[in-house]
This record gives structure tokens, C-alpha cells and sequence, in this order.
């Protein structure tokens, strides 16, 4: 088939790409060609409207031994130990079909982790759906949920945590995000920058078939009604050959056979090739005859395209092809040399003794798109002036029960049992507290990881926003014990042709990188996910950050139950009453506008800090940031963990007692602490001028808000915990 | 004592398992599927996973593995055999424990802690064991053991029910049930009660900081009834 303009459109590029194409070419490509440009080229794989801006967060830190740019990214967690983890979206192809969707999503960043030599240790992940009175929600969150478990489950890695949300902007584009931690020694990280000439190319793992082709395309396009029909771009995932790729590619990374290391994912065969050889600014050949197909009589073009689920490519040592054969060979997997490195700093691909490609690698990567998309500022809104009579009708009581078995809020029991949470017997923190958290196996170490995003305020206003996801997730992490080391994010936006969209994708990203640099707290791996729209209707905002932090002594780690009876309650940081934007103001005033809280970097790091000393030196029972529903919310999970109640003190504050008790102002954390530790507890805090009162104290069984109004713990519990299983069955 | 924990392509549990059989004072190897001979041992354990991707059927495919021949010659001249989860449905695959285990009642994955209940102390998993009911750990998605009607009636003649799923209180009733299994059924011997196949992990029980420490007592009281015995 000869190409024109119009096969390039059909390929998703646009006119005057395939112009440059042609231009850097100096000919027209052929399909093929045309089909790897393609797939190079795309938002997924290019990065093309995001690089500008992505280019000013920050990526460097003591801690950082690699940043954004490799498989994952890698952090220092002392005693020649290191941690390599990355978060991912698999939003596309998870709303088409969402088993496979997730699952391979799953699996596709725990192969970019164990890629670099790392034995993964965790998973989490970050979901959102549309509205559950949608008639898709239910099915597709099932979907979902039975396909991270299917894979991870099947790999036998724990998943620690994650995060739920339900918002009818994500009716026709729900999100999949899932993060993956693995643990390597720092000598032996793997990269993928190819090096040396004529060194074999070899291809490992399940054979390639016609699954998945364009995959990387359809994930750089919007939705319109006929997406049912993208069905074939949808990978298909098979756990337990990844399981044993991931022990074959381990037992050869014990010797020093391999050079350069990459996983087949977005893009298969063609994006590893060309990555390693730009990488190490070498050529490609590769013969695809010696590929290992599923399918007869498959084309090059497909061939190339394909996205296959656990493959890799890997360049040897010239001379152990023997060695790294056998250890294959007893795993049950395919291996083949399928070409080599050269200096013509071309990818050349041959078919049948044919030269059926050759394009110069840098055409394809630095000369890739680059676009300086036009954005809209987000001015901050108004604040909204809640009358103090708008309460006065109001029960307590009636709202706690709304709020907390509200889809965002309620308990998630039901999708975390899915998951094998124990296996690897290391995980000392489970899903539902404010970090996941697993020992470093057989050391005293243990890491603990969160995943947060909040669109609701990054639509509100996307640079308060951008800041107070890395706040929030930061404030995870500390509240467990853990010192916060760097972050990874998955930015889920609608379409960057969309000045508004792209203007919620800057200001996210300036927000994040505000708070990630003040807080010493960087970026060290991520992914870009535009187009999650539906003809023009894009999702919220919704940046998810993944953050890693490290626990010394395990033995240290805080959860959030309440521990003890008569031991005191204390908040630390200063409750303002900011009301807009809270979950209070959205579903009980049913107000949608307003600015988000405010974020006070100053405050956070200052009360983050001090919070950690507290627990350094013993002093904290339990611990539990304040994030949705505020305060009252916060306080009864504590409660529903501990089984015990508390006694409040009436709020010393002159703000309104609702506002006190549901404002979602930033930087807050509750603690638990015995009596006889109160004045130092107290001393330590004013020494470091943090705001902090004394909230009520612990007692049996009831939540005493106010002399009228008192909850039983076990009516809290069922607020919170049958909504997710009665929605599910019903 | 000497104990070997066979991995087969797709087990996951068999570091775990390694780990807690040396933590309570096993001198453990592990042995691969494909090797023909078991080193000498005194206990053999099928550890959890998803040996073959439970393809075709759970536990069907790692039951014809080669060092499988060695196992049950282990097992039928009355050597302790212990199979885990996984191990467990390999077990009945092989048939060395009787019944089948089916897709779980609801339909989903389970994890999290069950108590057990041992039927009765009579043999040397649950000999001299100074608790009745134990908080162990499941997660499993084929856990819901059946069996005919005239199987059940000898299983149950013969002593053959090892544990139950049941409450705090030691209560064997359906509302304790996680995933549907015919009596309450947790695991189950062979008529020699030297073979031992159940769907609860100890080894994820071994430590006050995971999920609790009543594997802990589950493996102390093995080895040493292993010693006893021997």
C-alpha cells in the first residue's frame, strides 16, 4: 500500500507531522514506517504537548539516584538498598474493557520495575468512576477491581493501598492508575541505554500476536460513540508468564550477562528497540522473521506494532547467548536473537531477506513533536459567605451518616479483599490506613507508600490543587511514621487541544512542583494520560501522585486506631473553617463553587516535621491526617479502627460548631498521646511554633460530640461500612 | 529437623513458606518441580500460589510434575505432607486427600483473617496445640471444598476433617463460612492423617506486627511434635 496524507491521518498524525515526516525522511515512508512514526509520535509514547512543562518540576534530591526518564524511578534507602517505583494510567483501554484493561495495566508497571533488576514489593493503585447511579459504574468498577486482583494476586505481590473515588465527570472515561514498588540493591540497577556494537538483541517472554495494535494511538484520542469498536486495541494479560519472566529476568540478573534491559510496553517492539539504540546513541537491525509469533503469516507492520503483554528486550553480552537461553528455557519461555547493535544510528528491520524499514532513530525521538499548546489561567474563585442560619436546621448526627457513607468516603473493604494484601508476609500496615506499608524483607526498614489525588480541587483551581495532592499524600506518609523521600504522578487530563484542559495541565503541574520542591519531596518517575474525554466533555483535573517515604524502625510505625482509654486527643494545625469545596458544602448545602482550601507550605512542612519528632521519640499512639469530611470524619474512622469513642472538648475556636468539625482547611493531623506525656508533647510543639489544641479524650464506646449529641461506635461502623457491598449487590 | 518446600512455575507463597519453616527451626530446601527425587525430609510442603496460572484447573497441571511421583511415594509410606492453598487444591488433584475445590460462593478473591477450629488433636499437626480456635489468614479464590455425599459420610467416619472456618467462640455455623465450602470445611486429612491439605496460611501468621501470631504456635507445636515422634 503506498502512503499518503490521508493513511497518515487514519494513524492519528497530524498533516503537517506527516509533512516533517517526509521532510526528515527526505522520501515518503512505507507502512510500516509510517506505523512506527506513528506509534513514536503519539501523545502516549512522545510526551509532545506535556515535555515543555513537565520540565520544570523537580527531579533531583540526595535521595535520588534516578530520575524521571529511565523505566521507574529510583530512591536511596540506605544501607546499599533502593527502592524503584513508578505510577502508570491504563485509563483507555480499562473503560473498553476493563478486566483486561486493569490487569494489564498491573502488569505493565510491574514489568517497568522489575526491568530494573527490582523484585516488586507493593502495588497500589488509583481508581475513579462515573456516578454510581450510572449504568456502566457498577460494571466496569467490578471489572476493574477483578482484574488488578487477577494479576497482581497471580504474581504474588501485595497490594498495600489505594484510593476510590466515584464523580460523574468520569461517566464516559474512567481512571486506572496503578504504582508499583520494587526493591533492589543499588549496584545492581538495571538500565535501558544500549552501549557497545554488534552486541545481540534478544527477545524474551510470550510470543507476540495482533493484540494490542495502535494501542498507544487509541490512548492518545478521545472517545466518541463508536468506541466499543477499539475493542483489538486492548491488550490481553497473562500473569503467569509475567511471574515467570519476572523470576527468569531476576536469575540473569544475578550475573553480569545483560548491558541494557527494556520492557515491551506502549508500542512493543518498536518503542524498546528505538528507546535502548537513542539511548545509547547507537543502530538497530533486526531480522523480524526470528521474532516468535502466536500467529501465522503476521506483517512487519504488525509485528512492530504490537503490544503483546510480558515481553522484553534485552542486549547481552556478546557470548553468554548460552547461559541466558538456559535459564529461559527452564522458566518455559521464549528467547531469540533478534538482531544487533550497530553504528549507523538507524533502526533497520528485515522480512523475508528484505530490508522492510530503515529510519535514522534520532528522527523518531529528538526530533519528535514538540507543541507549546495556548492554555487558560484558572482565576481563584470567590469565597462563598455561608450564612450561620444555613445550619441551624442542621443534625449532626444527620450529616455524619451522610457524609460517612457517602461512595468517596465509606469504608473500601470490599475492592481491598479482592487483593492479596499479606503475601510476601511483609506487609505490616493493610489497606485502609493512611499509607500502605511493608518491612524491607528480613531488615528493620520498612516502606510505607500512599497514592492521593483530589480533582474536585484541582477543577476548583488547579494550582491550589496541584499543591495540595503532594501535601496530602506527604501528610500520609508522615502520619504512618514515615519520613517522606519523592514522589511519582499520573496526570489524567481531558484533551490538550482544549486551551482550558491544558491550562488545568499547567497550573496542576506548577502546583506540584511548587509543593514537591518546598517540601524537598521530588518527582523522580511519572505518566502523562490526555484525551480522557468523551467528544468534548473532559474529566476533573485529576493529577494522582504516588509518594514513597521511609520507616527506620518498623517497630515505630503509627496507625490511626485509638489505642487506649483516657489517653488525650490532640489536633495539630489550626482549623479555619474552610468550607468551600468541602465534601459538607457539596453534598449537604449542595454548593459546587468556591476556592479550594488554601495550602500553606510552611505550615505543612513545619507540622509534618514536628509530628515526625513526636513519633521519633514515642510519644504517638495513633495518627491520622485530616483530609475529606475534615475533622469528624477523620475522628471516626479513628474511632471505627480503635472501637473506642471519644469525649470532644468543646471547640475553643469562635468559628460555628459545623464549620469547626466538617472545614477541610489543610496541614491538620490527630494525634493520640498518653496524659503523662501531654507537656512535653505540648512543649515540643510550641517550641516549634506549631498550632495545636486539645481535641476531647478517649473513652468506651460513644463519639460525645456536644451535650446533644452522641454516636455509638457501632452505628459509625454501619454508616461506614455497608454502603460499598449493598451498592454492589444490589 | 529436615523440611522441603517444592515451587513449581507460578508458586508465590514458597519464599514465605521458607521463611517461617526456618524461623521455627526447620532446616528447609526448596526443590524444584521438575527435579525427580525429593531430598530426605520430614515434612514435604506444597506452598500457595498459582502453579501454571491455575490454567485448566487449580493445582490440575502441578499435580503431573515430576518430583510430584516422589511426593506421593513420600506420602503413601507416611510422610508429612503438607499442602497450602494452592497446595492444597494440588493435593486433591493428586488425589491424596479426597473432594474438590470450587470458585468461592461469591464469586471474588478473599483475603483476610478466619478463625479455624481443629476437629479434633488426634494427629500430628494439631497434637498438643494449647489453643482450640486459631485466627489464621485465607486468600484464595478456589476455596470452597466439595465432595459427594457418600464421600463426606467416610471422610467424616474416618476422622478426616482437619479444621473448620468458624467464629471467636469457636461457632461452626454458615454466617463464618468465607467461601461456601460443604460443612464448614477449612482442610482435610487423609485417612492417615499424615497428609494435611487446608486453605489457611500459617505463614502469614508469625509475626505480632502482620497479621497476627497463631501460625506461630501452629509451626513451634509441629516441630516439635515432629520430634517427638520421630
Amino acid at each position: 500500500m503506498l502512503v499518503n496524507e490521508n493513511i497518515a491521518i487514519e494513524h492519528g498524525l497530524k498533516s503537517d507531522e506527516y509533512k516533517k515526516i517526509c521532510k526528515l525522511l527526505k522520501r515518503t515512508p512505507n507502512l510500516t514506517e509510517l506505523g512506527i512514526f506513528s506509534a513514536m509520535w503519539n501523545e502516549h509514547c512522545s510526551y509532545k504537548s506535556s515535555r515543555l512543562h513537565l520540565k520544570k518540576l523537580p527531579t533531583k534530591g540526595k535521595k535520588v539516584i534516578q530520575g524521571p526518564g529511565e523505566n521507574a524511578g529510583v530512591i536511596d534507602i540506605e544501607d546499599g538498598d533502593a527502592i524503584v517505583f513508578k505510577i502508570e494510567s491504563h485509563n483507555h483501554p480499562s473503560f473498553i474493557e476493563p478486566y483486561q484493561g486493569a490487569a494489564t495495566g498491573v502488569g505493565g508497571i510491574m514489568r517497568d520495575v522489575f526491568t530494573m533488576g527490582a523484585r516488586p514489593i507493593a502495588n497500589l493503585n488509583s481508581i475513579h468512576f462515573g456516578s454510581t447511579q450510572h449504568k456502566k459504574t457498577k460494571n466496569l468498577l467490578r471489572g476493574v477491581v477483578h482484574g488488578i486482583g487477577g494479576y497482581g494476586n497471580c504474581m504474588g505481590v501485595p497490594t498495600i493501598a489505594g484510593q476510590t473515588s466515584f464523580d460523574s465527570s468520569y461517566n464516559g472515561n474512567i481512571l486506572v492508575n496503578a504504582m508499583t514498588l520494587g526493591l533492589v540493591k543499588k549496584n545492581k540497577i538495571f538500565y535501558s541505554k544500549a552501549a557497545g556494537l554488534d552486541k545481540p538483541v534478544i527477545y524474551v517472554g510470550s510470543k507476540t500476536g495482533r493484540d494490542g495494535i495502535h494501542g498507544a494511538s487509541m490512548a492518545s484520542a478521545s472517545f466518541d460513540e463508536k468506541i466499543e469498536e477499539k475493542k483489538p486495541t486492548v491488550q490481553v494479560g497473562d500473569p503467569f508468564t509475567e511471574k515467570l519472566l519476572l523470576e527468569a529476568c531476576l536469575e540473569l540478573m544475578e550475573g553480569d550477562s545483560i548491558i541494557a534491559i527494556q520492557d515491551m510496553g506502549a508500542a512493543g517492539l518498536t518503542s524498546s528497540s528505538i528507546e535502548m539504540a537513542s539511548k545509547g546513541n547507537l543502530g538497530i537491525e533486526i531480522n523480524l522473521n526470528k521474532v516468535p509469533c502466536r500467529e501465522s503469516q503476521m506483517t512487519p507492520y504488525e509485528i512492530m506494532l504490537s503490544e503483546s503483554q510480558e515481553r522484553m528486550l534485552i542486549i547481552l553480552e556478546k557470548g553468554k547467548e548460552e547461559l541466558a537461553k538456559k535459564i529461559f528455557d527452564k522458566w518455559n519461555l521464549d528467547f531469540s536473537v533478534i538482531g544487533k547493535t550497530t553504528n549507523s544510528k538507524n533502526i533497520e528491520l528485515f522480512f523475508d531477506n528484505k530490508q522492510v524499514a530503515k529510519i535514522p532513530v534520532n528522527t523518531l525521538v529528538e526530533n519528535s513533536p514538540m507543541y507549546d499548546r495556548k492554555w487558560k489561567k484558572t482565576k481563584l474563585p470567590k469565597k462563598n459567605k455561608f450564612k450561620k442560619d444555613v445550619y441551624n436546621d442542621l443534625k449532626i448526627q444527620d450529616i455524619l451518616k451522610k457524609i460517612l457513607s457517602n461512595p468517596n468516603i465509606c469504608s473500601k473493604e470490599w475492592i481491598w479483599q479482592q487483593y492479596d494484601h499479606t503475601v510476601m508476609g511483609d506487609t505490616i500496615q493493610k489497606p485502609g490506613g493512611d499509607s500502605g506499608v511493608v518491612r524491607v524483607h528480613g531488615t528493620e526498614k520498612a516502606v510505607a507508600a500512599s497514592v492521593d489525588s483530589s480533582a474536585v480541587y484541582c477543577w476548583a483551581h488547579p494550582l491550589t490543587g496541584g499543591k495540595q495532592v503532594v501535601a496530602e499524600n506527604w501528610r500520609n506518609l508522615v502520619s504512618v511514621g514515615a519520613t517522606p523521600i519523592a514522589i511519582t504522578n499520573c496526570l489524567n487530563f481531558g484533551s490538550p487541544e482544549n486551551e482550558e484542559n491544558m491550562g488545568e495541565f499547567v497550573e496542576c503541574v506548577q502546583g506540584i512542583g511548587e509543593a514537591s520542591k518546598y517540601l524537598n519531596f521530588p518527582v523522580v518517575s511519572g505518566n502523562v494520560s490526555f484525551y480522557n474525554q468523551t467528544k468534548e466533555v473532559g474529566i476533573k483535573p485529576t493529577p494522582s501522585i504516588g509518594g514513597v517515604g521511609l520507616i527506620k524502625d518498623y517497630k515505630k510505625m503509627i496507625t490511626m486506631d485509638f489505642k487506649e482509654n483516657n489517653n488525650i486527643v490532640l489536633i495539630i494545625g489550626k482549623t479555619e473553617g474552610h468550607m468551600d469545596q468541602s465534601l459538607f458544602a457539596r453534598i449537604i448545602l449542595d454548593k459546587k463553587n468556591g476556592p479550594p482550601p488554601e495550602v500553606n507550605l510552611f505550615n505543612e512542612k513545619n507540622n509534618g516535621q514536628s509530628l515526625l519528632s513526636l513519633i521519633e521519640k514515642g510519644l504517638v499512639k495513633s495518627a491520622h491526617d485530616i483530609s475529606l469530611g475534615g475533622i469528624i470524619v477523620a475522628l471516626s474512622k479513628m474511632c471505627i479502627k480503635g472501637n473506642r469513642g471519644i469525649k470532644l472538648n468543646k471547640a475553643k475556636n469562635l468559628i460555628n460548631e459545623i464549620e469547626y468539625l466538617f472545614a477541610e482547611d489543610q496541614g491538620r493531623y490527630i494525634i493520640e498521646i498518653n496524659q503523662k506525656d501531654l507537656n512535653e508533647v505540648n512543649k515540643i510543639l510550641d517550641k516549634n511554633s506549631v498550632y495545636h489544641e486539645e481535641l476531647g479524650i478517649i473513652i468506651e464506646k460513644d463519639m460525645i460530640i456536644n451535650s446533644k449529641t452522641k454516636v455509638s461506635i457501632d452505628e459509625l461502623k454501619s454508616y461506614n461500612t455497608n454502603w460499598f457491598s449493598n451498592y454492589m449487590s444490589s | 529437623m529436615k523440611s522441603s518446600v517444592i515451587t513449581f512455575p507460578g508458586s508465590n507463597c514458597d519464599r514465605d513458606m521458607d521463611v517461617a519453616l526456618n524461623k521455627f527451626g526447620f532446616k528447609n530446601k526448596m526443590v524444584w518441580h521438575d527435579d525427580n527425587e525429593l531430598p530426605k525430609s520430614d515434612l514435604v510442603v506444597l506452598p500457595g500460589g498459582f502453579s501454571y496460572g491455575d490454567y485448566l484447573r487449580c493445582g490440575s497441571m502441578a499435580s503431573k510434575s515430576k518430583i510430584m511421583k516422589s511426593v506421593i511415594n513420600f506420602a503413601k509410606s507416611g510422610g508429612l505432607v503438607m499442602g497450602i492453598c494452592n497446595g492444597f487444591q494440588i493435593l486433591v488433584e493428586t488425589g491424596l486427600v479426597p473432594g474438590v475445590l470450587l470458585r468461592n460462593k461469591y464469586l471474588e478473591f478473599i483475603c483476610k483473617n478466619v478463625f479455624i477450629k481443629p476437629a479434633n488433636k488426634k494427629n500430628l499437626y494439631f497434637k498438643n496445640i494449647d489453643k482450640n480456635i486459631l485466627e489464621f489468614h485465607i486468600a484464595h479464590n478456589e476455596g470452597n471444598y466439595f465432595c459427594t455425599n457418600d464421600q463426606l459420610k467416610e471422610i467424616e467416619d474416618n476422622n478426616q476433617i482437619a479444621i473448620y472456618y468458624c467464629n471467636n467462640k469457636g461457632q461452626i455455623e454458615d454466617k463464618f463460612n468465607p467461601n461456601g465450602s460443604i460443612k464448614n470445611i477449612a482442610g482435610i486429612f487423609n485417612k492417615e492423617k499424615n497428609v494435611l491439605g487446608m486453605m489457611p496460611h500459617p505463614e502469614r501468621m508469625i509475626d505480632q506486627c502482620l497479621s497476627g501470631e497463631d501460625g506461630s504456635l501452629f509451626f513451634k507445636n509441629l516441630i516439635n511434635n515432629i520430634k517427638n515422634a520421630s
